[in-house]
């Protein structure tokens, strides 16, 4: 998948409890969940994001809750694609399972802002800064969980061995 | 080559002989869990699949969030998991005055034991590595797939060796062992890896302490938090587990990526401050801190033994009269033995709120939400910007001690000034 967009950029360690509030975990409407993404750090971000535009974190994204409603809520917001320094563990499988790409960079994260432009082809993992004219690649999947992920998900995938 | 405890199960469960970290395994599954936050989008996903549950007598389905009912939404999340379990004869499925928070009742019935391997719809699944099993969060989907194959795939974790020595001083629990771990490490101090615990120092720890421990190795980011198999943990398994069971050891020459040491006999009583886990300080370095409310509960502290600990400390006190102290019990096996010893009778004296098993307000669903600006000790897990209610509401996580002697003075405050 080829992408280009502009950049939401948040810090360390945004939770999931910022991403999607517990108040709002009483539906999984995808739609409904979207209203209310990263409303407690961001108010501007539900109400402005365009289908494209690219979130980018720092270290450890998504930590903190299982809940998948996070991932659910970036998705259904019109994010196409997270990248991060790193990726808290259950969040990383939660974005594979869903069919949101994640691309974890390390410290090149720091050479991405608010408002840059990127252009990303999710296939092989690389990232240009349009804006400042830098390239970055992903750290690849291993194994089959790449396989997960060209299926469009864990659900498709299992669907496909049934 | 040795392996560590989590490569030992992981192993066992995948039909290998051995596994090493970095190798990816797909595994049988002895338990799969969801709660009624998690389960409902698991179930809309299982259905996708178009297979029937892989086996209904390893499956457990917690209505602990949200219950009992508080709004409508929650309610229909709450029947949506109740017509799954009652059509596909789930025998893990508690209704309301039956079902405690998810990680409290799952040891506490013998539903988890040593050995085995676990995923559940919840972070704080990885609780059950108290008794030497291996289990880990995940999402729904996972959860889902898990419902259909009895199957997850796995990435071996490393693991770091976290060695406990000396003897624990007596105003010292689990929750003052794991906050500091968890300061020394950060958030993300053991990101995609195991918290293995080792040492001679494991046997001061009761079991209540180490379901604390276990329960907020995800706080570190880790995978899972494995305690070894020992007198106490044979003790405690021995009248409740479901079926026979096989424990894992360690071997001497396992490989770790790291050891943190850790001396029980030096730890003071410590909070972590708002918004991190990691922001760990004594609390005879804070200063004053005034309070307005404290929660004693969740599955992080809400057994037998934290109340214990919390009625000590209001035995014959009274709660501060700025101070909203609201005490829940994790089960109601848990709430009957505090009113047999009556430890209720305590709260209740001292004004306390006392709240049926929920995880209520930890997650702020409901059951004690923040205002702006105030300010909670709780004995549970997560302190993120928001966790408890209003944006810019705070949440010092402590242990019992420490919350029950802040809901005393009305700032947070050792057990020392109040005994």
């Amino acid at each position: 998948m080829k992408i280009e967009g502009k950049v939401w950029r948040y810090g360390d360690n945004i939770d999931t409890d910022v991403i999607i509030p517990a108040r709002y975990l009483n539906t999984f409407d995808p739609a409904e969940l979207a209203k209310h993404c990263m409303v407690d750090i961001d108010e501007t971000f539900a109400a402005n994001v365009k289908a494209g535009d690219i979130m980018v974190g720092g270290k450890n994204f998504g930590c903190g809750s299982s809940r998948e409603h996070a991932p659910v809520a970036i998705k259904a917001s019109g994010i196409p694609v997270v990248i991060a320094a790193s990726f808290a563990r259950i969040f990383y499988r939660n974005g594979i399972n869903i069919g949101l790409p994640l691309l974890e960079i390390g410290d090149d994260v720091e050479k991405i802002s608010a408002d840059d432009v990127l252009k990303i082809d999710t296939s092989t993992g690389t990232i240009e800064n349009v804006t400042t004219g830098d390239i970055f690649h992903a750290h690849p999947l291993p194994g089959f969980v790449q396989e997960i992920a060209n299926a469009g998900g864990l659900i498709n995938y299992i669907k496909s061995k049934n | 080559m040795g392996m560590t405890m989590s490569e030992k199960i992981l192993a066992r469960h995948a039909g290998l002989d051995a596994v090493q970290a970095g190798q990816l395994v797909i595994c049988d599954l002895d338990l799969v869990m969801a709660n009624d936050v998690t389960g409902p989008p698991s179930i809309k996903e299982f259905e996708k699949i178009g297979r029937p549950v892989f086996d209904a007598n390893k499956i457990a389905l917690i209505p602990d969030h949200f219950q009992p009912a508080k709004d409508i939404k929650s309610a229909d999340l709450a029947k949506i998991m109740r017509d799954f379990a009652r059509k596909n004869k789930i025998k893990y499925y508690f209704e309301q005055g039956r079902v405690g928070i998810e990680h409290v009742i799952l040891p506490e019935f013998g539903i988890v034991a040593p050995g085995m391997l676990i995923i559940g719809a919840d972070s704080h699944t990885c609780t059950y590595g108290a008794v030497n099993a291996f289990s880990t969060g995940v999402g729904t989907t996972d959860l889902a797939v898990g419902l259909a194959t009895g199957k997850a795939w796995f990435k071996v974790p490393e693991a770091i060796n976290v060695h406990l020595t000396g003897e624990k001083p007596s105003n010292i629990c689990g929750k003052d062992v794991i906050l500091t771990l968890i300061g020394k490490i950060g958030v993300d101090g053991a990101l995609y890896k195991a918290l293995e615990f080792t040492g001679e120092g494991v046997c001061e720890l009761s079991m209540t302490d180490r379901l604390t421990i276990s329960n907020m190795a995800i706080e570190a980011g880790a995978k899972a938090g494995v305690f070894p198999f020992d007198e106490r943990t044979k003790f405690y398994v021995a009248n409740r587990a479901k079926k026979p069971f096989a424990p894992v050891t360690a071997d001497d020459d396992a490989k770790y990526c790291a050891t943190v040491e850790i001396n029980l006999s030096e730890l003071k009583p410590v909070v972590a401050l708002p918004h991190l886990p990691e922001n760990v300080k004594p609390v005879d370095e804070l200063g004053e801190i005034k309070i307005n409310q404290v929660v004693i509960g969740s599955c992080t502290n809400g057994r037998l033994e934290d109340l214990g600990i919390a009625a000590g400390i209001l035995r014959g006190r009274k709660v501060h009269p700025d101070v909203r102290c609201i005490i829940i019990p994790g089960s109601q096996e848990i709430y009957k033995e505090a009113v047999h010893c009556h430890w209720i009778d305590i709260f209740i004296d001292a004004g306390c709120v006392v709240s049926c098993p929920t995880c209520g307000p930890c997650l702020g669903g409901y059951m004690g939400i923040l205002s702006a600006g105030e300010r909670c000790v709780s004995t549970t897990n997560r302190n993120f910007r928001g966790r408890m209610g209003h944006v810019d509401s705070e949440v010092y996580l402590a242990s019992p001690f420490v919350a029950a002697a802040s809901a005393v003075l009305g700032k947070i405050s050792t057990p020392e000034e109040v005994l």
